[in-house]
Formats: C-alpha cells, structure tokens, sequence
C-alpha cells in the first residue's frame, strides 16, 4: 500500500512538471527569440540584439494598432468596472426575485465559446445598423470583461457591512457624500482591481475585436495580420513580450489589490461575527 | 438608580402607536413610551423582542409601519436619518478602516465646515471625553475591541446630538471591560447631559445603568420603571423571570380595594399588598411572587414577625452566597433562597427542618 502510495506520489511530481513544462515553455521562447539575432525563431540561438524592439518604435501602423488598444481597453475597464459595481452590489446587498438566474446570466460569457459571442454580436451591431468600428469592440469587450470584473467586485463588497454606509447617513452626511467618502474609498482596492483586470482581458482580446472592429485594429489583429509576413516575425516576437509582460504585472497588481481588500473588510467586519 | 435623576422630566422622545411589520412579522407591535430629556433609558428584553428595530427607528434607518415618533417635539415622519438630533454607536462600531481615529470622530464634523480650529478642538474634546486623547492617529485596525467602542462613542458625542443611541455596544468586550464602561457609560451621560438610549438583553447591565428600563417582550413593552421599581415589583412573571430568580406563589384574590389587592396563599397567608399598574384580574388567581433573596434564614431561636417552616430539599454553593431549595408544605414548587454564608448557610444539611424570615414587603402581586 505505502509503496503504491510513493510510487503515486513520484508520477504525480513528473506528471505536474511535465505539465507546467508543457504550459510555460511555448510562452517562454517568445522572450528568448525576441532578443535572438536572427531573422528565423530556430535554435541554435545567434546572438543578442535589440533591433527586433528597436523596429517597433518607428512602426506607425503598429503605434496606431497600439493606441487603438489603449483606448478600447481603457473604456472597456471603466464601463464594464462601472456596471460591475452596480450589479455586485445589488447582488451583495438585496435579495430580489430572479436574483439567482440574473446573476448566473452575467456571468455565462466565462463559459460561452468566444466565437459564439462574437458572431452574434457582429448580427445585433449589423442589424442595429451600427457601423463597425471600435465603439462596437468596446461593446463587446464590456461583455467579455463583465464576468471577470464581478467577481473581483463581489470579493470586494461581500465583506462590506451596511453598518458603515449608515454609520455615514447618521452622521450627517448625504447618501452622495456617503458614496464619495466611505463606500468608494472602502472599496478602492477592488475597484481598481477590477479595471485592472478588464483592461488586461481587452488588450488580449482577440475574437470580438476581429469580428467587430471594422477598419480600426486593435494590436492582436496587428500580430495576427503580420504573421503572413516571415521577416516580420521577430518584430511580432518582441511585441508579443512586451504584451506578455504588461498583463503580468497588471495581473500581479490586481491581485494583490484584491487580496488588500479582501483583508482589509476582513480585518474591520470579523470582529462583529 | 440615582434618587434624583438629572432629567429634567420634558419629553425628548415621544413614541406614540408604533407598529413595524416585516411582512408577516410583526416586530413592533404599537409600543408607546415617552423618553425624558437627559435621561438615560434602557431598552431591555429577549433576542428577537424588537430592540433593534425600534431603535432603527428612532435613528431613521428604518420608517414605523404605524404610529409616530417625535424627538424634541418634531416630527420624524419626513425627516431622513442625516437630518435627524440624533447619532449612533453601533454594535459593530462601524469605524471607518480607510481613516485613523481623528478623522473618524472628525467625519460629521466636515460637514459642518467649522472655522477657526474650531474643529480640531472638538475632537480633542471627544477624544478625551472617551479617554483616547493620545490615540488619535492610530488607524481603525489597530485599535482593541475597548477602543473601538471609545471612538465610535465619540464620533457620536462630538456631533452632539439631543439623543445618543447605544445598540449593545458592550456586548463584544470581555467581562471586566464590559463592568468597567458600564461605569464610564453612566459618567459620560451624566457629565454631556445627553438623553442616552442603550439597547440591552443583560439585565445587571440595564439595572445597573439605566434611570429608567422599558422590558420588552415579542415587540411590545412589557414594563417602564426605574431599575429598583422593575426589579421589585414586576408587573408580570414574565417581567420577573427575566430580572432574575423569583418564587412564584400561586394565590386566590380574595380583596381588591382600589390601590391595594388581596391575596390568599398557602404557606404566606393572607397578604395585602399594592395593586400593581396594569394589574388586570382575569378570574380569582394570580401569582405572589418574592425574590430569592429576600428570604432570610432564622438560626436557632431567632424568631420573627413573618416566618415559614419548611425542609432543605437540595443546596447549592456559589461563593460568597448558598442557594437553598426549600420544600414548604403545600406549596407546589419549592422556594429558593438566596444566603450569604458569613454565618454557615453553606453547611446546612439537606434534610434539614428551617425556618425562613421574610419581610410582607417584599411580597408583590402579579397578574399570570
Ligand atoms: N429587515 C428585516 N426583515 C425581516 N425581519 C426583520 C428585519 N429586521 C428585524 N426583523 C425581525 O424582527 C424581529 C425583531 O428583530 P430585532 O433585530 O429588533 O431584535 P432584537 O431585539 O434587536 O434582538 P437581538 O437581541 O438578537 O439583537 C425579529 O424576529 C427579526 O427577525
Ligand atoms: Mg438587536
């Protein structure tokens, strides 16, 4: 029995770094052949440059895709923050008929095949005779970026006690002022942790943006339409690096923030349980 | 508690019919009590009775279903929480995380765009009327339970409102804190002068405190008296039970006269005593009631004007004090009898013949 157990115990370890091998490694040589003097992501690996990140800067085409994303990702993180708000707390505060269903309705794009969205969003925009451009990327990226901010924002007003927001009223103060200096305060850290997370799904986002984006790329559909051109290849390899590297750290950040915040109503509302 | 309470006896919160239903709950059920100006005032009662509800009332989070409230002689029907004299100390504390302790006492104040420093003096005040004059830049997660309380209590004080609400604020803290700010409690109302309203189900912390104590039981009063009122002469079992140990003795009313009944029992005889408010007389029985420590040992050949034999049937010991069950023949329950042991109640054999002293007085009719 034991010896079957460590037997078990030692695939299991092969079988987890296999696993995260097989996971990582692919993301890891983009880094590597990003920085590889080379015009062909093949090893042996030549030498160490930073031309192919040097090309990017004088890329208009590329700079335009880039300032597209920012804008898409920056209105796609605050409308879909804004409404997550809303829903989170009518979620965490009331109890209403159809509670149940309306929420597990907000949250279904998480599992929804992206396509699936993005073609029916394509109808509804054609059919409501929107032009595709990217306000109709923004639309969709609120949808995508919805679930994902919900959940940090529920972490976030779960712990919330109604005590603080009358505690406020009691103390004079109105129900704006009370939104204005308790209730957003309070809930800064997963605020931002929300935008912060939907401005990463946004820039990543590839599906809806390509369905609804019209004349206007965002930078997924750049890389995406440079990866016809070979010689272009390493320039997309150093793109893709530094947009790797930007979700991590907003990523990390959002994380963090959203642990502070969990803590932080934690720390304020255990006592009364 | 005090003989002469500072309430200067105008009414500063006039309930009047209030009814608060939660669909098929009804919470309040048309309580009325009129609450004096300086007064400290007890809501006492059972987990679920209506405190809280009714306290939510007073403070505007909440609107009565029926009736009507006043505070100061206005009105509340219209007037929102923000508007209202009054401010809370809730029993979570509510202390703001994002601030430290000045700014938390200083938040109603900012409001008020007070000029001159005028400000920072009143927190200070209120920070040293709670005793945390030091503490003022401690943020809210540093503070023990016993702070907490003291800044939420002063956050409440500087607005300096005509009515300050207390919903079990001395329920989280640990036994001997809990004695110590009944203590401070009672000071601080009396050095503010403020009509004070303390929502309770600890009822040596109501007698303690309070000038006066509401009892209340499934949304309705039960009893409003001093402390020493309610606790000697509760106008129901139900109001006795729940102020500690009473005997209850079941009587015939033989004699009514207008302030005084008469009741016919075994074992105490024919008693007459004070006919209590909101007596009714359903029938002929009611209920003698005395509490267990107004009963009084007789030792050897002591002897006293009122006196009942009976036999120690069991005897528990607590201390400073013996509680002796004592069988009295044709009672139907035993009496309990609460016995200091400077004189060796504690070695009284079980078994035993004993004869008790008690004073007519302490004797108090109850409607059942
Ligand atoms: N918002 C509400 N919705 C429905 N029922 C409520 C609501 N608030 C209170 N109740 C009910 O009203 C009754 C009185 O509640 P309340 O909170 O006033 O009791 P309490 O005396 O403060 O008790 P405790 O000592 O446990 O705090 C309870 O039966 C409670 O379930
Ligand atoms: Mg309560």
């Amino acid at each position: 029995m034991r010896m079957l157990r460590t037997a078990m115990a030692g695939w299991l370890g092969v079988y987890a770094v296999v696993y995260v091998g097989f996971l990582y490694l692919p993301v890891l040589l983009l880094p590597i052949f990003s920085v590889n003097d080379s015009a062909v992501p093949v090893f042996p690996l030549k030498g160490l440059t930073t031309k192919w990140y040097d090309s990017l800067a004088g890329n208009d085409v590329m700079l335009s895709a880039a300032w597209n994303s920012l804008v898409v990702g920056c209105a796609s993180a605050v409308l879909a923050t804004v409404l997550g708000i809303c829903a989170a707390r009518a979620i965490t505060r009331y109890r209403f008929t159809g509670q149940r269903p309306m929420s597990a309705l907000i949250m279904a794009p998480l599992v929804l095949p992206e396509i699936i969205i993005a073609v029916s969003l394509l109808l509804v925009m054609l059919q409501l005779g929107l032009g595709l451009s990217l306000v109709t990327v923004v639309l969709g990226h609120v949808l995508i970026c919805l679930p994902y901010a919900m959940t940090v924002l529920i972490s976030g007003f779960e712990g919330f006690d109604n005590a603080y927001e009358e505690a406020s009223l009691d103390l004079g103060e109105t129900a704006f002022g009370t939104l204005r200096r308790v209730t957003l305060p309070m809930m800064a850290p997963a605020i931002i942790s929300s935008l912060l997370v939907s401005f990463t799904i946004s820039l990543d986002e590839f599906m809806v943006a390509f369905f609804l984006s019209g004349s206007d790329p965002t930078l997924p559909i750049y890389i995406w339409g440079q990866l016809r051109f070979a010689s272009r290849l390493p320039a997309i390899l150093a793109l893709g690096t530094l947009m790797l590297a930007a979700s991590l750290v907003l990523l990390t950040v959002a994380e963090i923030l959203r642990r502070r915040a969990a803590r932080r109503t934690d720390a304020d509302g255990g006592l009364i349980a | 508690m005090p003989e002469t309470p500072r309430s200067s006896g105008e009414t500063m919160i006039d309930i009047a019919n209030v009814t608060r239903r939660f669909g098929p709950i009804t919470a309040l059920d048309t309580v009325s009590a009129k609450i004096r100006e300086g007064e400290f005032f007890s809501l006492l009662g059972p987990s679920g009775c209506g405190k809280t509800t009714l306290l939510r009332l007073l403070a505007g989070f909440d609107q009565p279903t029926e009736g009507t409230i006043a505070i100061g002689g206005q009105a509340m029907a219209d007037i929102p929480a923000n508007r209202r004299p009054t401010n809370m100390v809730f029993q979570s504390y509510a202390i703001f995380p994002h601030m430290n302790v000045a700014e938390n006492v200083a938040y109603g104040l900012k409001r008020l765009r007070l000029g001159g420093g005028e400000e920072k003096r009143r927190v200070e005040e209120a920070l040293g009327q709670v005793q945390l004059g030091h503490l003022g830049k401690r943020r809210a997660n540093e503070l023990s339970g016993g702070q907490r309380q003291r800044v939420a209590l002063a956050r409440a004080l500087v607005m300096r409102p005509k009515v300050l609400l207390l919903d079990e604020p001395l329920s989280a803290l640990d036994k001997k804190l809990r004695e110590q700010m009944q203590v401070e409690l009672r000071h601080l109302q009396k050095a503010v002068g403020i009509t004070f309203i303390l929502v309770t189900h600890d009822q040596y912390e109501a007698l303690a405190m309070s000038d006066r104590i509401a009892v209340m039981f499934d949304g309705r009063i039960a009893q409003i008296a001093a402390p020493k009122d309610i606790y000697q002469r509760p106008v129901s079992r139900q109001v006795a039970d729940f102020l500690g140990g009473m005997n209850f003795i079941a009587a015939d009313i033989v004699g009514e006269d207008g302030s005084e009944v008469c009741l016919e029992t075994v074992g105490f005889g024919r008693v007459t005593t004070e006919r209590p408010p909101g007596f009714v007389v359903k029938g002929r029985s009611a209920t003698l009631g005395i509490r267990p420590e107004r009963l009084r040992v007789l030792w050897d050949d002591d002897t006293s004007e009122h006196e009942i034999a009976g036999t120690v049937v069991d005897r528990h010991y607590f201390g400073e004090i013996t509680h002796l069950i004592v069988e009295i023949p044709g009672l139907q329950q035993p009496l309990s009898v609460i016995e200091t042991n400077d004189f060796g109640a504690d070695d009284i054999p079980v078994g035993s013949p004993i004869r008790l002293a008690y004073d007519p007085e302490a004797l108090v009719a109850m409607g059942d």
